[in-house]
């Protein structure tokens, strides 16, 4: 069994609220110093799932593949010391400032090359953008079954069978293999890789791909481009003016607070 | 022919269409006043029954296709069913509420029709042909604007972020059957688990007391039921205790999990991460109770208390049961 994990590099998505900033001239966010680039946490998770798979047993080679900047070897890397067999880095500058089209489209046709895996994996959105449309893209570009929001991803003669998280529970949810599977954060968390797998998977091979290994098109990367784009990057404005309650005991606060709420009439 | 009018995914809680299928219609509605074009609402499995519920709540046109419970998401007969009515139809927006099925239905009927989707958004506009949304991003610390050129442009608007009509139950309208054959089945639902308890409908209800990291443990919780059951509220939960397992994911409100617009929102414990404002950004009121006092949440909030919930909520939920006496009085 071939299971492919899509997995993007993004900036470390936990740094403070306070210390995010966009330049909306460039619309885009400004990098703080210091700040990692990392696995975007759902795709860590989506990683997560296929080596749970090989851990129950299943004979498994499991590939981490991105699209993104020669720096993302970083990300494929890491992929490899939690456990991942190899790993493909897509990387050339005429597929940057790409959109979830063609990142769908490109990652659709490296997959295509990489033969016919029985399982896709990515994770729910990316905690950038956090857009959620490149697994179902995939799936829809492959002409593949997909399941969306995963919890639990299981494989059992040649179905896979998945816990697809809901507003009010779960449903039990199973496709023929090959399909594609998105993976949400109730899956759990991820392994930490050691310090040996980390410098065991330093010495892995990563490979290599420029667009015209996979055969892109340049005509239809420019259309997948146009469908959809940014006009504005900004923070919100937080309007409200916060009133502090006073009271010397917690008796004081909740008798002075509802007070307060029944002047505004929010009580 | 070019494409014009806004298509509606329709959601029902058996035959009553979901409030946020509601907020769709009423913005479908505002939209077609300028731009022009029908609003057309797509029941799936729904039959004719709810029809003149969807005409009053907005739409000109219902088109209601068989097969399923309309209660109950299946992701490929629905996304076949949506792609074959946007055929008949032609809409240049297709708009479905933001919830584990639009979540699920939205991309993959944007790739299917060659459009392009943008999803959880905040707010739509739709002027000169051209798509316009607003949504969160970056964990919900930012907001980006996307324009969609490409048709259909296919948006999942998140709870609370449109108004509905107010039901003029004398709004003419038609509706028609789709003749739809759905394609061979290749994903099946083999079984549909549900949380029971008093939490489920944390998007109707009208107070929301939510606890944080800061609620410490599955015990705090429990505080803050007995003030939201004084109030007639429902308790939630930022993603921290969700993912620890002190509270089931149901109850998690943000970005990737529910989105509230109550009356009143109590935030404890909750530090006020963009991810979890993201889904409670909209509620009319929100108290904060925290003991950091430089905690971002006190930046959003309308009243701040700094403290120990375990001491503020119990003498909150007496305080406030004291006053609902004197006043039933």
């Amino acid at each position: 069994m071939h299971i492919v994990v899509c997995v993007k590099q993004i900036p470390n998505p936990e740094i403070a609220a306070s210390q995010f900033r966009v330049d909306e001239q460039a619309k885009k966010v400004v990098p703080l110093p210091g700040t990692a680039m990392v696995m975007s946490p759902f795709d860590e998770q989506a990683l997560e799932a296929a080596l749970r798979l090989r851990d129950n047993g299943m004979a498994a080679r499991i590939t981490v593949m991105t699209l993104g900047p020669e720096g993302a070897r970083a990300t494929l890397k890491h992929g490899l010391a939690m456990g991942a067999d190899d790993a493909v880095l897509i990387a050339d500058a005429g597929l940057d400032s790409g959109n979830g089209y063609t990142t769908a489209r490109v990652l659709a046709m490296a997959i295509r090359k990489l033969g016919a895996p029985d399982l896709i994996l990515a994770g729910r959105q990316a905690a950038d953008w956090d857009a959620g449309v490149v697994g179902c893209g995939i799936a829809e570009m492959l002409d593949l079954p997909v399941i969306t929001f995963a919890r639990s991803v299981e494989v059992k003669d040649g179905i896979v069978r998945v816990e697809r998280v809901v507003e009010n529970g779960f449903d039990v949810v199973e496709a023929p293999l090959p399909a594609v599977v998105t993976v949400s954060n109730e899956l759990g968390k991820p392994r930490t890789p050691s310090l040996r797998e980390t410098m065991r998977a330093s010495r892995k091979p990563v490979t290599a791909w420029a667009a015209a290994d996979i055969g892109i098109d340049a005509a239809q990367l420019a259309q997948d481009r146009a469908r959809r784009t940014l006009e504005r990057l900004f923070i919100p404005i937080e309007d409200a003016r916060c009133e502090f309650i006073a009271g010397d005991t917690p008796r004081a606060q909740a008798e002075n607070l509802v007070q307060r709420m029944r002047e505004a009439r929010v009580l | 022919m070019s494409a014009s009018g806004i298509l509606v995914i329709a959601e029902f809680d058996g035959a009553r269409p979901l409030a946020a299928s509601a907020e769709c219609l009423g913005l479908a509605r505002r939209l077609v006043g300028s731009s022009g074009g029908m609003v057309t609402a797509l029941a799936i499995g729904a039959g004719a029954e709810p029809g003149p519920k969807l005409i009053a709540a907005g739409a000109d046109r219902v088109l209601h296709a068989n097969g399923g419970d309309p209660a109950e998401y299946d992701s490929e007969h629905w996304t076949a069913c949506a792609a074959y009515a946007a055929g008949m139809v032609r809409p240049r927006l297709i708009l479905a509420s933001h919830n584990s099925r639009g979540a699920d239905l939205a991309p993959r009927l944007a790739f299917r029709l060659q459009g392009a989707v943008a999803m959880g958004c905040v707010a739509v506009e739709l002027a000169g042909g051209k798509v316009t949304a607003t949504r969160p991003c970056y964990g919900g610390n930012a907001r980006e604007v996307v324009a969609i050129e490409a048709a259909p442009a296919v948006v999942t608007l998140r709870n609370g972020c449109a108004e509905a009509l107010a039901g003029e139950d004398a709004r003419p309208g038609e509706i028609a059957a789709l003749d739809f054959t759905p394609p061979p089945r290749r994903v099946r639902v083999v079984g549909r688990h549900r949380d029971s308890g008093e939490d489920v409908r944390l998007e109707d209800a009208r107070v929301v007391v939510a606890g944080g990291r800061g609620v410490d443990g599955p015990e705090g919780f429990a505080v803050l039921r007995n003030l939201a059951q004084t109030l007639g509220g429902a308790v939630g939960a930022s993603r921290v205790p969700c993912d620890l397992g002190w509270c089931p994911h149901s109850m998690q409100i943000g970005l990737t999990g529910k989105t509230v617009t109550p009356d009143l929102y109590f935030a404890v414990g909750i530090s006020g991460a963009g991810h979890h404002l993201a889904g409670c950004g909209g509620a009319r009121s929100i108290v904060a109770i925290n003991t950091d006092a430089g905690a971002p949440i006190f930046r959003h909030a309308h009243f701040g208390v700094i403290g120990d919930f375990r001491q503020i909520i119990p003498e909150l939920t007496r305080v406030i049961a004291n006053v609902q006496r004197t006043d039933a009085a």
